[in-house]
C-alpha cells in the first residue's frame, strides 16, 4: 500500500489502528476455512464516522474494502482475495444504550455477541440467536450473514431480531435504517436487504436489536431412534402437536459413531438417528409437561429410548454429545469442510440417504448432523487437505451435496451464507433472473464494486 | 527461507489441525485488549506454521508475537482440536534464541538464576533500599509520586523484602512439631526465597505442625519456568537435571512446592526430560511426587486451627495452578477451613492478571491493562484481603491495588492457615 495512503489513514483512525507489516498482514488472510488471501492493509476503526471516511477514501482510490469481525465465518466471505482493505470492526464494541422500556438495545457492531447477551441478560432481557460461533462471534457478522443456531426452530435468525441498522454506504454517506418500532412498512425495507449481505452492499455499523424475556426454565430429552425415517416423522408429529421446542438437534448415525470414537462418552453405536429436544418457557409447569408430551410422542413414533434430564448436570451432561461434534471431527481428520444445506422437513430422510451415497462414492467420511425442526443439514466431509487427488474429491463431493439440496427443494444454505464458497452453485440456486436483479441492486449501491468484491454474486 | 533442519522446533501435529474457529480468541488476555488478530492465539498458531513452513521469515515482530503472550494457557484449555497456542509461543521462543542467541540470556539465566548465591547478591541493592530505611523515606515523604509511572508501578509490586533470603535461613531439616507422618521435599521457589521469605517460612510451619518432616535442599536452583519463558528450553532442562538430582537425594515421600508457577514447571520434568533415556525415568518420578503446597494439605488429615480469621477473602486463581496443574478446589478449601473467613468468589477469578512472571517490566501497558479487568472485578467483590499462591500474581494484584489506592491485602493463601494457628496459640 503507498506510503501518502497509509499516512491518510493513520490521520483518520491512529497510528495503532493502521496494520501493515507482514506478520499482520498475514493473519487477517484467513477466516473460518482453509482459505487465504492477505490484504495490504487492515484498519481498526472506532466510530461510524471513521468507517465513512475511511469508505470514502478507498472510493477515491478504488480500494478494495472488505469488512470483517472475528473471522470465524465459514463460507469464506471476509476473505480478502482482491486484497485492498480489510475493514476490522472488533474495536466498535460498545453497548450504546439499553432501552428496557422497549426491550431494544442499541450497539456498535463489532461486540461480540455472547458479550451483548450476558449484558442484557443482567437485565432480564433475551438475545435469542445462538450461532455455535457466538462467543467468538461479533454481532456485524452475525447480521451480515444473517447467523441462525440451534434455537431459531422457536425464537428466529439474526434477522427476525434486527429492527435498525447505522450502515456506511460505498461512497462513504451514512444512512439509517428501521427504527425503534415494530411495525414499519414506509418504504421497502433496507434493513432486511442489508442483513445478509456479506458486506457487499455496505458497511454495517451500528444496530438495533430487538430483545425478549429471559426463559426461566428448560428441560431436555435424548432420544434415540432405530431409523432416520422415524426421527423425522417424530419431528413433524412434535410440532403438528402445538409444541415448538427451542431446539431439535439431530445427530445421524455417522456423527453418533463419530463422536463416540474421538471422546468415548458411552453413546450407542447401533442407532441410526439420535434427536436432542429442548423445551423452554417462563414456567416451570408448561415446559416439564412440553417436554413429556414431546417424549410421549417419541416413545409412540417408535422411538428406541428416551432420556429426559432431571437436572441441570444431567442436562448438561446430555448436551455434550452434540457439544462434541466440532471436536470430534478436528480430532479424526486434518481438515473438515462443512456446509449447511436447508431442506424442507419431510425431505430429511432422502437427503441424509443421498448423502451417504455421496459419501461411499468417492470414499471420504460424511459427518451428518444438523437442526431436524428448520430441515437445516451440516454434512461435514473429512478429509487432509495435503493430499491433492483428496482435496479434488472434496470438490466434486460438495457440488453433489448442493445437488441434493436443491433437486429436494431446499437451498445451499440456511446460516452460514454464500461467501465465496457457494459463489459457483448461486445461479443454479436462485436462477438467472434473480441473480440479474442481485447483480443491479449491487451495481446501483456499489457502482464501482469495492465493498468485498467477488463474494455471494457471480461475475 | 526454511529453517535451518537440525532445530528443536514444533512438529507438524502441534499446529496442523487448527481448524481457526476463532473459539481462542474470546479467552485470551492481550487478544480482548488488543482486538487484533496478531495478538490472538489463532494469529500466532498462524505465525509460527507460516514460519515453520517457510512462508514468513522469522523477523523481529514475528518473535515479537510470540513474547506478547501470556502464556495464561486459556487458549490451551479451550481449544476444542487440542492445539496448544500458548506451548507454541513458548516453543517459537526456543527456535529463535537457536537462531539469533541473545548472549544476555546466558549470563542471566546460565549464570545468575542458576546460582542462589549470585540471585543473592543481585537483589541486594533492593534489600538495602528497603533495611536502610530508604523506602520507608520515599513513602514517608511521598516521593513515589515524583517517580515517573512505570517506576512507581515496579517500586509498587516489591513486597517488604526478607533481610536475608529464606534459603539462607531455613534448616535443611525441619521436624515434625508431633509425630513424622510424611518426609516432605519443600521446593522453595528464588521468589519465594528472595521477596515472600515470610510466606515460604509459614508454609514450612503449616507443614511441620501436620506431621511433616519438612527438607528444604538449600542448592535448589531456579524451576526453570523464566529460562524457557524467555527461549532458553536448554538451560531450563538445565535446571531441571539438577534439581532432579538434588531432590532425589533427600528421598522424601512428596515435593511440595508454594510458588504456582515453580510447580507447574516441575510438574513438566516428566514431559520435558521424555527424549532424554538416563533421565526420562527419573524425572517422571520427580514430576509424579510434586504437590502444590495447597493441593497437599487438602490431601492429608488437616488439622483444624482453633484460630479464627474475621475477613472477608476473595481468591484470584494463579493460571499457572488452576490452569497448568488444575489446582483451583484445594486453596479455596484451605481458606474456608478457617472460621470466621467470609469467603466470596472473584468473578472471571481464572482470567490472567497480566503479570506473566515479567510482563510488568517487558510489556508494560499490555500488562496494566489486563490488570484493569482484574481491579474491576476485585473491586465488586468488596473483600477486604485477596488471596493467590504465585509470587508473580501476587505483585501484580500489589501494583493494581496501589495504582486504585484501594485498602485490599495480598496474601498466599497458606499465610491465613498459619495466621490462624498462631491466633489459637495467642489466645491460650
Amino acid at each position: 500500500m503507498n506510503p501518502t495512503l497509509i499516512a491518510e489513514l493513520v490521520k483518520i483512525v491512529g497510528k495503532d489502528a493502521v496494520l501493515i507489516t507482514p506478520e499482520d498482514l498475514a493473519v487477517y488472510s484467513y477466516d473460518g476455512t482453509f482459505e487465504e488471501h492477505c490484504p495490504d492493509g487492515v484498519v481498526l476503526p472506532t466510530s461510524t464516522e471513521q468507517v465513512s471516511q475511511v469508505v470514502k477514501l478507498a472510493a477515491r482510490e478504488q480500494i478494495p474494502v472488505v469488512t470483517r469481525g472475528m473471522a470465524s465465518g465459514l463460507a469464506a466471505a471476509s476473505v480478502p482475495f482482491s486484497g485492498g482493505i480489510v475493514l476490522c470492526l472488533t474495536r466498535m464494541d460498545r453497548l450504546l444504550e439499553l432501552d428496557q422500556e422497549n426491550a431494544v438495545v442499541h450497539v456498535e457492531v463489532g461486540i461480540i455477541t455472547a458479550d451483548l447477551q450476558a449484558e442484557v441478560e443482567k437485565k432480564g432481557l433475551f438475545y435469542p440467536p445462538d450461532p455455535s460461533s457466538i462467543r467468538h462471534s461479533t454481532i456485524g457478522g452475525n447480521i451480515a450473514c444473517n447467523a441462525g443456531g440451534p434455537r431459531c426452530l422457536k425464537y428466529g435468525v439474526t434477522g427476525d431480531y434486527v429492527l435498525g441498522l447505522t450502515v456506511v454506504l460505498a461512497d462513504g454517506q451514512i444512512i439509517h435504517t428501521g427504527g425503534k418500532v415494530i411495525k414499519d412498512v414506509v418504504g421497502y425495507d433496507l434493513t432486511a436487504l442489508f442483513t445478509g449481505s456479506e458486506g457487499t452492499l455496505g458497511v454495517i455499523t451500528e444496530a438495533l436489536l430487538r430483545l425478549t424475556a429471559k426463559p426461566k426454565f428448560a428441560r431436555t430429552a435424548l432420544v434415540e431412534f432405530n431409523s432416520i425415517e422415524d426421527a423425522s416423522q417424530t419431528v413433524n408429529a412434535i410440532l403438528k402437536a402445538g409444541i415448538v421446542p427451542a431446539t431439535l438437534e439431530l445427530m445421524d448415525h455417522t456423527a453418533i459413531s463419530c463422536i463416540e470414537e474421538a471422546m468415548h462418552l458411552g453413546l450407542p453405536l447401533d442407532v441410526e438417528a439420535i434427536l436432542l429436544v429442548e423445551t423452554d418457557g417462563q414456567e416451570e409447569t408448561g415446559v416439564t409437561r412440553e417436554i413429556e408430551t414431546a417424549a410421549e410422542i417419541c416413545t409412540r413414533h417408535s422411538a428406541r429410548k428416551v432420556t429426559v434430564a432431571k437436572d441441570e448436570t444431567e442436562r448438561q451432561g446430555l448436551w455434550k454429545a452434540r457439544r462434541s461434534v466440532a471436536p470430534a471431527l478436528a480430532r479424526l481428520a486434518p481438515n473438515k469442510l462443512g456446509e449447511d444445506i436447508t431442506v424442507p422437513r419431510s425431505a430429511i430422510p432422502e437427503a441424509v440417504r443421498r448423502l451417504k451415497q455421496v459419501s461411499a462414492k468417492h470414499g471420504l467420511p460424511i459427518v451428518i448432523f444438523g437442526h431436524a425442526g428448520d430441515g437445516n443439514l451440516h454434512p461435514n466431509i473429512l478429509f487432509d487437505k495435503r493430499d491433492p487427488q483428496q482435496w479434488a474429491k472434496v470438490e466434486q463431493m460438495v457440488a453433489e451435496e448442493f445437488a441434493i439440496a436443491l433437486d429436494l427443494g431446499g437451498t445451499l444454505s440456511g446460516e452460514h451464507g454464500v461467501g465465496t464458497l457457494k459463489r459457483p452453485y448461486l445461479e443454479r440456486a436462485l436462477g438467472p433472473v434473480s441473480v440479474e436483479i442481485q447483480k443491479r441492486i449491487k451495481r446501483s449501491l456499489d457502482p464501482q464494486n469495492i465493498l468485498n468484491p467477488g463474494k455471494v454474486l457471480p461475475d | 527461507m526454511s529453517l535451518p533442519c537440525n532445530l528443536t522446533q514444533p512438529q507438524e501435529n502441534e499446529y496442523l489441525n487448527c481448524i481457526r474457529c476463532g473459539l481462542c480468541l474470546a479467552v485470551c488476555p492481550t487478544y480482548r485488549v488488543y482486538k487484533t488478530e496478531t495478538s490472538s492465539p489463532r494469529g500466532r498458531v498462524a505465525l509460527a506454521r507460516k514460519n515453520l513452513e517457510g512462508e514468513l521469515e522469522l523477523t523481529p515482530n514475528l518473535a515479537e508475537q510470540m513474547y506478547a503472550c501470556l502464556d495464561c494457557l486459556a487458549c490451551n484449555d479451550i481449544c476444542p482440536v487440542g492445539i496448544r497456542p500458548a506451548d507454541l509461543a513458548l516453543e517459537m521462543r526456543h527456535v529463535q534464541e537457536q537462531i539469533r542467541p541473545s548472549g544476555w540470556k546466558d549470563t542471566l539465566f546460565g549464570e545468575l538464576i542458576a546460582k542462589p548465591g549470585r540471585m543473592k547478591t543481585a537483589t541486594l541493592p533492593l534489600r538495602i533500599y528497603q533495611s536502610s530505611g530508604l523506602r520507608r523515606l520515599v513513602y514517608t515523604l511521598h516521593l513515589r509520586r515524583l517517580l515517573p509511572a512505570r517506576l512507581r508501578d515496579l517500586e509498587g509490586m516489591l513486597p517488604h523484602l526478607p533481610r536475608r533470603p529464606l534459603r539462607r535461613v531455613l534448616p535443611e531439616v525441619t521436624k515434625a512439631h508431633s509425630k513424622s507422618r510424611y518426609r516432605v521435599g519443600f521446593f522453595l521457589g528464588c521468589a519465594q526465597s528472595l521477596l515472600f521469605a515470610d510466606e515460604s517460612a509459614a508454609t514450612v510451619r503449616v507443614l511441620a505442625r501436620n506431621g511433616c518432616t519438612v527438607i528444604t535442599p538449600r542448592d535448589t536452583v531456579c524451576c526453570g519456568m523464566p529460562a524457557a519463558g524467555y527461549g532458553r528450553m536448554d538451560l531450563a532442562k538445565a535446571h531441571a537435571r539438577f534439581n532432579i538430582a538434588l531432590f532425589e537425594k533427600t528421598e522424601t515421600d512428596v515435593i511440595v512446592t508454594d510458588c504456582a508457577t515453580c510447580g507447574s514447571k516441575l510438574k513438566e520434568y516428566g514431559q520435558m526430560l521424555a527424549d532424554e533415556p538416563e533421565w526420562v525415568e527419573r524425572a517422571a518420578a520427580f514430576s509424579a511426587k510434586v504437590r502444590d503446597i495447597s493441593e497437599f494439605l487438602m490431601s492429608i488429615p488437616l488439622e483444624k486451627p482453633a484460630g479464627r480469621i474475621e475477613a472477608r477473602v476473595t481468591y484470584h486463581d494463579p493460571c499457572h495452578l488452576r490452569r497448568a496443574q488444575k489446582v483451583w478446589q484445594q486453596p479455596r478449601a484451605l481458606m474456608q477451613f478457617i472460621d470466621g473467613v467470609d469467603f466470596v468468589e472473584l468473578p472471571e477469578s481464572d482470567w490472567c492478571c497480566g503479570s506473566a512472571g515479567s510482563q510488568l517490566i517487558t510489556h508494560y501497558e499490555t500488562s496494566l491493562a489486563v490488570l484493569e479487568r482484574k481491579m474491576d472485578n476485585l473491586k465488586s467483590t468488596g473483600a477486604e484481603m485477596v488471596a493467590s499462591g504465585c509470587p508473580g500474581c501476587q505483585m501484580q494484584l500489589t501494583t493494581g491495588i496501589k495504582r486504585r489506592q484501594m485498602d485490599v491485602k495480598v496474601v498466599h493463601p497458606i499465610v491465613l492457615l498459619d495466621q490462624a494457628y498462631a491466633a489459637e496459640e495467642n489466645s491460650q
